[in-house]
């Protein structure tokens, strides 16, 4: 009875942010009307010992609020708080309200591991949202199999990874390589590549996949691939090599604080962006990394993602609106942000489709589950626990915005082991 | 043991006693494998901690890149275990089964030839202890017998964990790069995952903890131990006593590498995984502040003061995650300012009196302690 | 790999290269200096030397917003303000430091060397806390940007030209500072004989208060720059500390002739190695032989005889 009362006094109470909100719930409960947590008995929903009670349900956040990551996993912890604010303000999931516990993760691979076994161990969240580097997912990887945890991974990834326990919301790498290397051969006619990253698993993957791509599929060819240390700062020597060999594109996978190095050099040496040629595409600058940049020395460069802060739909428009009321106007949103905003959400569909808490319920219903309230659009969870995804091509404004140049025109099927390009 | 009362004083006795009843009994009993398994982490880097001692605190030779050497024997043990893991049944989606599965993402079609011998067993314990301790002894044998001490020796081996870090990084197809060895198994056919194989690994864990600390005692009290310190302190007078001072270094410096290589492979059996971020400069110089934290002079303060600074990381970290940095700064300041002998200077100012009157000692048994203790500040003033 | 191109082509690229190294330089000459002084004179190690760099760039940060915000006439030259108050900021800290701090330590080197690790992380957390995780953009004047054609190869980048001119007025001035001024002549003289130094008058802590805001102010005028190149935010300054200790010790740490050749020696390396190699490798290579170096002799390129 009294959470019948709070939450029809928190349904009235929050009409107005709710119909402001609206945009952001999914059909599934708009036709079901508000679900009451005494429809789905806590005894039935968690069968597993989760900490779900009667009117909450607890959830963990893992992401590092400290160290070197800690400027990129921000924004995804924001993204996520708000999802969880919108479900509850929705009267939350099977009448339950979300609670979460923050762990950080402190930019270090065992701290992950150590606060993943605590959250699903001591804690018994029924899912965690978090981590963002491929060796954070890696170290948690094994504990979440292990104690049949559920993680919602937001970042773009180099794929090579199918786990049950992980729904991954951002985009493998073929998903955001190829469709921007075909638009890139077709519509600027570019025939060589000079292929350029950060030394880790990603771009190196990314960067494989890529050549792959542009020599078997393009007939274009390679003229240059290189590596710096995370956190390198001098550019000019390979800025110099790119002179020489003058590709028609720069692809750059450069993370970090070495893009802001990579970015302003470029600008100094006199390859200017805005030209004709050489075209710079990359898929690792986002509008936060732009923050760091600074809009005037990357103008005019072509990023390829799902998701720009500047897309134009009206769940975009109402996900920016509240985003900034919740975390400030100055705030911009990149494309990770967007994919970890889906982890809360995608979870809340499975739940209700599950009708249960229950780790393994939620597995097997979640390949399938919609999600057309999405402000990159709409997304659907494949078999292999990837999205389906549009593949877009934005260029950057000296404001830090993207302008969208091109998009694909179907969801792009995710393939983590893409056969051929391995 | 037998011996014990040789080189291990009543005090000493007590200590051993403490420790091993606290890492043996106490801790197994009050926590669950949960928090047992964290604990257990924390000792490994007690071994890093208590080779400190002998190089740092009583040689004076700072090393700046104790995770290398922790990586070193984490990578050899993890390495095994890898191979283990990768059978040709449990890879066969890969393009060559059989291979560990980053080597496959890199188009490697072949195990490289390094990690051949670590198919087998005795090899990898061997190697653990052999190759951190051959690299300790190249890098002391180049820097010492050159007479290159203190800060130099400090800064270079930074640059040599900046270095090793990079290298690992950079060649993930023989290495796994930045996300290490990862998904790590079984070993020798035994599931290392599993609360009791946690457990059991803990108490392997502690005793060889013990060994170590036995052990370092040991060194401490020989001839040897006395030597390091006296070089420490005037190392012209020891080297005009007819003594070759670089040996007794190396040596010291190779007996920290070995026990920071045995650390390393315990928390890679643990932990479950290894990777570059232990090898690099953050990790080697955190490990310096446990063993500065629990006083560098004393073996079991180091094996406290790891318990105590991991305790409050994790505690602090998980209560207030922003403040946990100007924390962990401020204890690095307060240990050097105000608490120069750490934990053990504590003990030995308000506990030990109360202690040596119940062990019914009479006068401090532990000649060279109480002078070298004061160390910095009586060899400060000496100086002036 | 030079077959397909023409000499001229060649010659403009070997031209750009030689410039490419020598922008290195002038950044590695920035970055040592100040930790030269520091470390080679008064033998403290500073491992927060990169905090104080990364100090300066946010006092260029605040100053670019407030030039833009309030001043938008003057932004053309808000960069000297900038420059001169990271020096008075950051010398200011540094003086700080050296009272609270360092003062305590000098007969202790490894213990400095922890208690800046300390503060390093201080300093680290309370970037974070005020300007935010993220790395914060600093808008140049449109001056410093882009760059400035030579031939159709040749560009010389306009901040690299400042950063290098930069460096030899630095440069310039540390000299006359350390070898014609007053504190400079008192400085040696503490250095090499404190007690003397202190029977003939000298106020030595004043000196070593001195010497090491001047350290860390000249940390700071490089932080400033290196917002031209580089990126500012908290974690920043951890990239420099390796290189920056190894151009000093590698120079031979009490002598500043040494540290310029020695950051000129492995800047000219590290910018060929990387041309022929790929990027990561060449970084190795460059600390490797460093390091190999330092093995075989341990005092650096150039050293002062002095009797220990």
């Amino acid at each position: 009875m009294t959470e019948k009362t709070r939450s029809e006094n928190a349904f009235s109470l929050r009409r107005r942010e709710l119909l402001a909100g609206m945009a952001s719930i999914p059909m599934m409960s708009m036709l079901g009307g508000p679900v009451r947590a005494q429809d789905y008995p806590t005894a039935e929903v968690n069968t597993t010992g989760l900490a779900v009670t009667d009117d909450t349900v607890t959830v963990g956040i893992l992401h590092s609020v400290t160290g070197t990551m800690a400027i990129s996993e921000t924004g995804s912890v924001q993204a996520e708080k708000l999802a969880i604010k919108q479900i509850n303000e929705m009267g939350g999931v099977l009448g339950r309200k979300i609670e979460f516990i923050q762990e950080d993760g402190a930019s270090d691979w065992p701290t992950f591991a150590e606060k993943a076994k605590k959250l699903l161990v001591n804690d018994k969240v029924a899912s965690v949202m978090g981590c963002w580097t491929s060796a954070s997912r890696k170290a948690v990887l094994p504990v979440f199999e292990q104690y049949n945890g559920m993680l919602f991974y937001p970042t773009f990834y180099e794929g090579l990874e199918e786990s049950p326990n992980v729904i991954y919301t951002g985009q493998e790498a073929t998903q955001q390589i190829i469709a921007g290397l075909d638009w890139v051969a077709k519509e600027k006619g570019a025939k060589s590549f000079y292929l350029l990253g950060s030394d880790y698993i990603w771009p190196r993957t990314s960067n494989k996949i890529a050549r792959k791509h542009i020599e078997e599929h393009l007939g274009a060819k390679v003229v240059g691939e290189e590596y710096y240390p995370l956190g390198h700062t001098q550019f000019n020597s390979v800025i110099n090599k790119i002179k020489l060999k003058k590709p028609d594109v720069i692809y750059a996978i450069v993370v970090g604080g070495s893009n802001v190095a990579f970015y302003k050099q470029l600008k100094a040496a006199g390859i200017d962006m805005t030209k004709e040629k050489p075209v710079l595409l990359t898929i690792s600058v986002t509008e936060d990394e732009i923050l760091g940049i600074g809009g005037e020395n990357i103008v005019g460069a072509y990023a390829c993602m799902k998701y720009f802060q500047s897309l134009d739909n009206p769940n975009n428009e109402a996900f920016v609106a509240a985003f900034k009321e919740m975390w400030g106007d100055d705030i911009v949103i990149g494309d990770v942000t967007q994919a970890a905003y889906l982890g809360p959400w995608l979870w809340k569909l499975a739940v209700e489709k599950a009708g249960s808490f229950d780790i393994d319920k939620i597995k097997a219903a979640l390949p399938g589950i919609e999600f057309d309230k999405a402000p990159e659009g709409y997304v659907k969870v494949h078999e292999n626990h990837h999205l389906w995804s549009k593949t877009r091509v934005g260029r950057a404004r000296d404001d830090g915005q993207y302008d969208l140049v091109y998009e694909t025109a179907d969801l792009v099927e995710p393939d983590p082991f893409p056969e051929g390009y391995q | 043991m037998t011996s014990g009362n040789s080189f291990l004083t009543r005090q000493e006795l007590l200590g051993l006693a403490v420790v091993s009843l606290l890492i043996l009994v106490v801790l197994p009993a009050s926590v669950d494998i949960f928090r047992l398994n964290l604990i257990g982490k924390y000792l490994t880097y007690a071994f890093v901690a208590i080779g400190l001692v002998l190089c740092w605190g009583m040689g004076g030779i700072l090393s700046l890149g104790q995770g290398v050497f922790f990586g070193l024997g984490g990578y050899c043990m993890a390495m095994f275990l890898k191979l283990e893991a990768s059978t040709p049944e449990a890879t066969k989606i890969q393009s060559t089964p059989g291979i560990p599965d980053f080597m496959d993402w890199n188009q490697l079609t072949e195990l490289p030839w390094f990690w051949e011998p670590f198919h087998s067993f005795p090899f990898t314990l061997v190697a653990i202890v052999a190759l951190p301790s051959l690299f300790a002894f190249v890098i002391g044998a180049a820097m010492f017998k050159r007479r290159v001490g203190g800060v130099y020796f400090a800064i270079i081996t930074q640059a040599i964990a900046a270095i090793l870090t990079i290298l690992i990084i950079g060649q993930q197809g023989y290495t796994g790069g930045v996300n290490g060895i990862t998904d790590l198994r079984t070993l020798l056919g035994w599931d290392i995952r599993t609360d009791s194989a946690k457990y059991v690994l803990y108490f392997v864990n502690a005793g060889l903890l013990i060994a170590v600390i036995v052990a370092a005692q040991a060194v401490r009290k020989s001839k040897l131990g006395r030597l390091l310190v006296a070089l420490r302190d005037k190392e012209d007078r020891v080297r005009f006593s007819g003594y070759d001072v670089a040996n007794f270094k190396i040596f010291a410096f190779c007996l920290a590498a070995a026990f920071s290589a045995i650390g390393g492979a315990m928390f890679t059996l643990q932990v479950g995984f290894m990777s570059p971020s232990f090898v690099g400069i953050v990790p080697s110089i955190e490990m310096v502040i446990y063993t500065a934290v629990g006083g560098r002079l004393s073996i079991f303060g180091a094996v406290y003061g790891t318990l105590l600074v991991n305790w409050a990381k994790t505690t602090f970290s998980e209560t207030f995650p922003e403040l946990w940095l100007f924390g962990l700064g401020a204890l690095f300041i307060a240990v050097v300012l105000v608490f120069p002998n750490g934990l053990a200077g504590l003990y030995r100012s308000y506990l030990q009196p109360h202690v040596d009157r119940l062990l019914g000692v009479k006068k401090p048994a532990d000649d060279d302690e109480p002078a070298s203790d004061a160390v910095p500040e009586a060899a400060a003033r000496a100086a002036e | 790999m030079f077959a397909d191109y023409s000499w001229s082509e060649l010659g403009s690229i070997f031209a750009m290269q030689g410039f490419a190294g020598l922008i290195l330089f002038s950044v590695f000459v920035l970055m040592a200096l100040g930790l030269a002084i520091i470390f080679g004179q008064m033998g403290v190690i500073n491992m927060a030397h990169g905090e104080f760099m990364i100090l300066g760039a946010y006092v260029t940060y605040l100053c670019s917003n407030f030039f833009s915000t309030y001043l938008p006439a003057l932004f053309g030259i808000y960069f000297f303000v900038a420059m001169i108050l990271a020096f008075f900021a950051s010398g200011a800290l540094g003086a700080l430091v050296e009272w609270g701090l360092i003062r305590h330590l000098y007969k202790r080197p490894l213990d400095t060397l922890l208690a800046t690790w300390g503060l390093s992380l201080i300093l680290q957390q309370a970037y974070r806390s005020i300007f935010g995780a993220r790395e914060v953009g600093v808008s140049l004047p449109s001056w410093l940007l882009g760059s400035w054609p030579l031939t159709d190869l040749i560009e010389i980048p306009i901040n690299g030209l400042f950063v290098m001119s930069l460096t030899f007025l630095i440069a310039v001035g540390v000299y006359f500072l350390m070898f014609r001024s007053r504190l400079g002549m008192q400085t040696r003289a503490v250095v090499q004989n404190r007690v003397m130094a202190g029977a003939v008058g000298i106020n030595t802590e004043r000196v070593d208060r001195m010497t090491f805001a001047i350290g860390c102010g000249i940390a700071g005028v490089a932080g400033s720059a290196f917002t031209m190149i580089g990126s500012t935010g908290p974690t920043a300054g951890q990239l420099y500390i390796v290189d920056t200790f190894l151009i000093v010790v590698f120079g031979g740490a009490a002598s500043l002739l040494g540290t310029i050749a020695s950051a000129f020696t492995i800047s000219q390396a590290q910018s060929t190695m990387e041309f022929f190699l790929s990027g990561s490798m060449a970084k190795v290579l460059t600390l490797l032989t460093v390091v190999g170096i330092l093995m075989l002799r341990p005092e650096g390129l150039f050293s002062l005889k002095i009797r220990r």
